[in-house]
């Protein structure tokens, strides 16, 4: 690949990733490109799953919706030949599971949940992921407040304060 | 009773668009593409250590010329993006903002009589300041045509044996224009073989795009010649903290030390601690904004080219400066028909020198949405503009 389309890909990247809804024909402006190119490259990286998604970065307290989000800490015995990979597996599958990580450390895998109450998080920890064969024990924390999430501070800023015109 | 006054003060011009300043402030549901500072909050690090540095209790004055770990950042860092040495102990000082080095530096280097070369359009304070220190300004018109460089046939033609400094404000506030190493090296010459001295005001040089910052200084035989002024209001995004710098020969430094003693004391202690954790750990931070910048300057090419209205691509800063000359009206008559009809703040060029006459300064240290919202408004000006033709 080029250096100029590696470096183009990259900002294309970066400015999506907090802006995934720019329209096209903003996006090329930005990068200073044609709309072509910008399609050609996005199309590209969703392809080659470099662009996994366009997600919505939601506050869900500010609604009426009940959720409750998990961090679980799993300890597994790694399974000959597949090492993580497997269990790892087993365990994305549920749809509750929000993300699952392999961690450094004291544990292997940092799984994140959303559940609706703390009753069916329990239960999914007690009924389905405990049981797993290889699962070793589990450290299940709750999170009370998100104050940042994917980058972005939940919290709104106040106005700008700066004046209209200055030399 | 005697006037209170002294006639230098008297004399000197209050702004021309003063007024226009004025209604513009008053008017809070305007949107604003009028400002001349960063939309960024400082980068947290840097805010981080200002808190700290008071928690510490360090409220107290720092030498004059500045913290030393400071002056060694300083050093430091234009070692590496202007390739120029200074000694921290001798060559450099710590100033409230790059303004006070431009006034301090003025004063401590000229004799009644004077002149400096001030190209415009340009920042508004060279100008007071030179007429403050006994200088005589001598204003430059730079060209459209040129895209606002200074070129040697403009010094030609203002240069006497009175001459004693040139102003090389770049890259540039309003225009955003830059100087390149090719821009730069006939204008050295004709410095050297004419003895001048230049006083760079380089506060935009974090803010270069598509290529690098080059200061005048890095020239073979400008070090000895040139006062490096910069700050960290712009790159940094610290405007509020008051912190600029100047590095030059020791002659020189040496007796602004000594002004900015008399007159300061010293810079704001607080602002020098954080300000060393920003030339130490804000590369990134500061990279991130530069690529904002350069995204939205690219943005508002392609409006531009778009609606229609001509403008040359300026590489600095975070201005443009597009012509208004075909609609057949001042600048500021333009820029006070598109606060009132459609509530959209900008500053005309005339703010910044004569030859501002003709254009505006519109300044991209805004959000997307905000320059979406404001061009989308430009534009319905401009399409009435052109209907009623």
């Amino acid at each position: 690949m080029s250096e100029n389309k590696e470096a183009l890909r990259i900002e294309i990247l970066r400015y999506l990733e907090k802006h995934s809804r720019v329209n096209l024909n903003d996006l090329a402006a930005l990068m200073g490109t044609e709309e072509a190119e910008v399609a050609n490259e996005m199309a590209e990286m969703e392809k080659e799953k470099i662009i996994c998604g366009y997600h919505t970065l939601i506050d869900w307290d500010k609604t009426g919706v009940e959720m409750v989000t998990a961090l679980i800490e799993v300890r597994v015995t790694p399974q000959r030949d597949r090492g993580f990979d497997r269990l790892a597996e087993r365990i994305y599958n549920y749809p509750e599971v929000y993300a699952v990580y392999l961690i450094s450390g004291s544990y292997d895998l940092l799984v994140t949940l959303e559940g609706k109450s703390l009753k069916e998080v329990s239960r999914f920890v007690s009924e389905k992921l405990s049981p797993i064969e290889g699962v070793l024990n589990t450290a299940t924390h709750f999170i009370l407040k998100k104050y940042k999430d994917h980058g972005t501070i939940m919290t709104p800023k106040t106005e700008s304060e700066r004046i209209m015109v200055m030399p | 009773m005697r006037s209170p006054l002294s006639k230098k003060i008297i004399n000197i011009q209050p702004s021309g668009i003063r007024r226009f300043f004025d209604v513009a402030n008053e008017m809070k549901d305007a949107i604003s593409l009028g400002v001349g500072e960063p939309d960024f909050d400082t980068p947290w690090r840097i805010r981080d250590e200002g808190i700290f540095s008071l928690e510490k209790g360090r409220t107290f004055y720092t030498s004059n010329a500045g913290l030393k770990e400071l002056r060694q950042e300083i050093c430091r860092y234009l070692e590496r993006k202007i390739h120029v040495s200074y000694d921290p102990m001798k060559e450099t000082l710590v100033t409230v903002g790059g303004s006070e080095a431009i006034d301090v530096g003025l004063r401590c280097m000229l004799d009644p009589g004077d002149e400096v070369i001030i190209p415009q359009p340009s920042y508004v304070s060279y100008l007071p300041c030179t007429v403050m220190a006994d200088g005589v300004p001598v204003t430059v018109p730079l060209k459209y045509e040129n895209e606002f460089k200074l070129t040697v046939e403009d010094l030609e033609e203002y240069t006497t044996p009175k001459t004693k400094i040139l102003i090389m404000p770049f890259p540039n506030n309003p225009t955003g224009s830059i100087m390149t190493r090719e821009d730069l090296e006939p204008v050295a010459e004709f410095v050297k073989e004419h003895d001048l001295y230049v006083i760079s005001d380089e506060i935009y040089s974090e803010l270069t795009y598509q290529t690098e910052h080059v200061s005048i200084a890095s020239l073979p035989g400008m070090r000895e010649r040139t006062v490096v002024i910069n700050g960290f209001s712009k790159g940094f995004a610290m405007t509020g903290w008051r912190l600029g710098y100047c590095c030059g020969p020791e002659a020189i430094i040496e007796q602004m030390t000594k002004l900015h003693q008399f007159a300061i004391m010293c810079a704001p202690t607080t602002s020098q601690y954080a300000a060393v954790e920003g030339l130490r750990n804000c590369e990134d931070e500061v990279e991130e904004m530069r690529r904002s910048y350069n995204q939205r300057r690219r943005f508002l090419m392609h409006e531009f080219k778009r609606m229609g209205l001509e403008c040359f691509e300026p590489f600095g800063a975070f201005y443009v400066f597009p012509s208004i000359k075909k609609f057949g009206m001042s600048s500021e008559e333009f820029a006070t028909r598109l606060l009132q009809e459609e509530k959209v703040a900008v500053v005309p060029g005339t703010a910044f020198g004569e030859c501002g006459e003709g254009f505006l300064r519109i300044s991209y240290a805004y959000s997307l949405e905000d320059l979406k919202e404001a061009l989308g408004r430009v534009e319905r000006f401009i399409t009435r503009l052109r209907e009623k033709k």
